[in-house]
């Protein structure tokens, strides 16, 4: 079974986006691009407020993901377990679009009986453990971030510990919205490893507004014109860009 | 890889509630909720009047993979690997399917709990008994992943540990499903989250320093010095220091090896004290070495009583000045 690469948007946020674009359409926009959208809502003394969560579980419907509001202290357990649930979801949606050819009208894994369910499941996790995966992160930064920065960093790093156990590919990308200029500014191109993060991040300024919805829109293109990119070079060459931030 | 202390129970299945298998139609009487997880609720059920558990959610995915778990325990010859499964089905109710299997109940206190109640002379007796279960899992080609003193149940008499949680067990190879921070590598900067023998001998070791540590405690710079100085710290734990440390730092490669290493310290632990009451017993020395650590030991009790005598004398002269001071002031 042919799955390509999962392709996911990790949205770090503490509240509602307050310029731009609607980031729920956004959100869906990506979804028709094949690119799931999940979001962890981050909280620390201050607690996200019923607009801000109402946002959070928009975007993440619509962006065909998976969203979770955490305390800080849970943010590194959150991020992998929303990140592997996603995927099993996509995964599981591919699956049960195969089952659907093979065994006709809709026909889902939960038709079949208990004892069948089984092998599909051993599909799904062994295809969960060979899968391609491309994350791209997208951490708010705005002024009420600040402190929480430190535990995003492990989060992202504790991410990368799990997702590095599987022996698919995995690739990562972090931006941070707002940034110096634009609404977005990438911090690290895509790599396998997020070694470089700590010195990234320590000189990392927050402040100013929250466009969530641009923010998304921007990241978007990222994973076009990547592709594209990549389309000129070799399938099997390692896409590993290096461009100053 | 799923965390652990999530949403409070998705449903609510109130006790006296009879479901009904769709699929085999066996019926269950819902007695009480046992516990729940990230992955569902199990709940203390009655089917032919005999008590059995019941894990129900509302991700049949979830399910099923924990079935085939317990479905290749089942084919490991004459072990208890985790609880025997009974029936797999899903309970049609408002509209919607929930999966759910039946499993042996398996009775009796957590792990800490007990060693609490029964004092820390069980320690290593359960835990040699927990890598006597690690090793046939590991032979048949798992890693339990997600092992905790939660997951692990003491039954009995005789007592025997046992463990009931299957959603973290991973085939050897693949990356760890399901952790818990504390007695995961990957956390303390210890190694990685690939399914391996080494990863649960972590856990085990964890589990070890957890009976000590009961509320347990958070990573400050992780690596193996943290850990280190809380083994050193405990006298409880500072007799197993070495298989601790060497099952931390993943120098074992097998649950037998790690199993073998802590029965050898337990022996040896054994021996000093049985020797220091030979020497305290016979007067003459066999060898001058012990003369030096038996006049050592003389000393030291010397030098105890010197400085017992010489409080007691300050003490003394401080409580006659205060009443000689007081006398005068008045």
């Amino acid at each position: 079974m042919k799955t390509g690469t999962l392709k996911q948007i990790l949205l770090i946020t503490d509240g509602c986006s307050n310029q731009g674009e609607d980031p729920i359409a956004m959100a869906a926009l990506a979804k028709e691009q094949g690119i799931t959208v999940n979001v962890i809502g981050v909280m620390e003394n201050d607690v996200i407020d019923e607009k801000g969560m109402s946002e959070i579980e928009g975007i993440a419907m619509s962006g065909g993901g998976v969203s979770q509001v955490v305390y800080a202290k849970q943010l590194s357990q959150t991020v992998q377990m929303v990140t592997r649930k996603a995927m099993t979801q996509t995964l599981q949606g591919v699956v049960n679009k195969e089952l659907k050819e093979i065994l006709g009208s809709s026909k889902t894994v939960e038709d079949l009986p208990p004892e069948q369910r089984g092998e599909v499941m051993e599909v799904v996790d062994e295809l969960g453990e060979t899968v391609e995966l491309e994350v791209l992160i997208l951490v708010d930064t705005s002024a009420s971030m600040k402190q929480k920065l430190p535990t995003v960093k492990e989060a992202i790093f504790d991410l990368s510990l799990s997702l590095n156990a599987r022996s698919g590919d995995n690739r990562f990308s972090v931006f941070v919205f707002p940034g110096k200029k634009k609404d977005v500014e990438k911090l690290l191109d895509w790599t396998p490893r997020l070694e470089s993060l700590n010195s990234i991040f320590a000189k990392l300024t927050v402040g100013g507004i929250t466009p969530t919805g641009p923010a998304l829109r921007e990241a978007l293109q990222y994973f076009k014109k990547k592709r594209s990119l990549r389309g000129l070079l070799s399938r099997d060459d390692e896409s590993f860009y290096e461009e100053s931030v | 890889m799923m965390m652990n202390h999530s949403m409070k129970s998705q449903f609510n299945v109130r006790s006296g509630t009879v479901i009904e298998g769709k699929w085999h139609n066996n019926r269950y009487v819902i007695l009480k909720e046992l516990g729940y997880g990230a992955n569902g609720v199990v709940y203390l059920s009655k089917f032919n009047n005999q008590q059995v558990a019941i894990k129900m959610s509302d991700n049949g995915m979830s399910i099923t993979s924990e079935v085939n778990v317990l479905k290749s325990f089942a084919k490991v010859q004459g072990s208890a690997l985790g609880p025997s499964l009974l029936d797999v089905d899903d309970w049609a109710v408002n509209g919607k399917n929930i999966s759910f299997y039946v499993m042996e109940y398996i009775h009796g206190p957590d792990l800490l709990s007990f060693i609490q109640q029964k004092g820390p002379s069980w320690t290593a007796v359960l835990i040699l008994q927990l890598l006597n279960d690690l090793a046939k899992l590991h032979d048949s080609g798992w890693v339990f992943g997600d092992l905790k003193p939660e997951n692990l149940i003491v039954t009995g008499p005789p007592s025997k540990v046992r463990c009931i949680d299957v959603g973290g067990t991973t085939m050897q190879g693949r990356a760890i499903k399901e952790f818990t921070e504390f007695y995961d590598r990957g956390y303390w900067n210890l190694g990685t989250r690939k399914a391996e023998p080494g990863y649960d001998l972590f856990a085990a070791a964890m589990i070890m320093i957890n009976t000590v540590y009961p509320n347990r405690f958070t990573k400050k710079t992780g690596g193996i010095a943290e850990l280190k100085e809380k083994v050193q710290t405990s006298k409880e734990l500072i007799q197993y220091e070495e298989v601790i440390l060497n099952a931390l730092m993943g120098k074992y490669l097998s649950a037998k090896e790690m199993r073998h290493a802590l029965l050898e310290s337990m022996n040896r632990s054994d021996a000093p004290r049985a020797s220091s009451r030979v020497n305290r017993k016979s007067p003459p020395p066999v060898s001058g070495g012990s003369t030096v650590t038996r006049t050592q030991q003389n000393v030291r009790k010397r030098k105890n009583g010197g400085f017992f005598e010489t409080a007691c004398i300050v003490a003394v002269i401080s409580c006659l000045y205060f009443l000689y001071i007081y006398g005068q002031l008045i």
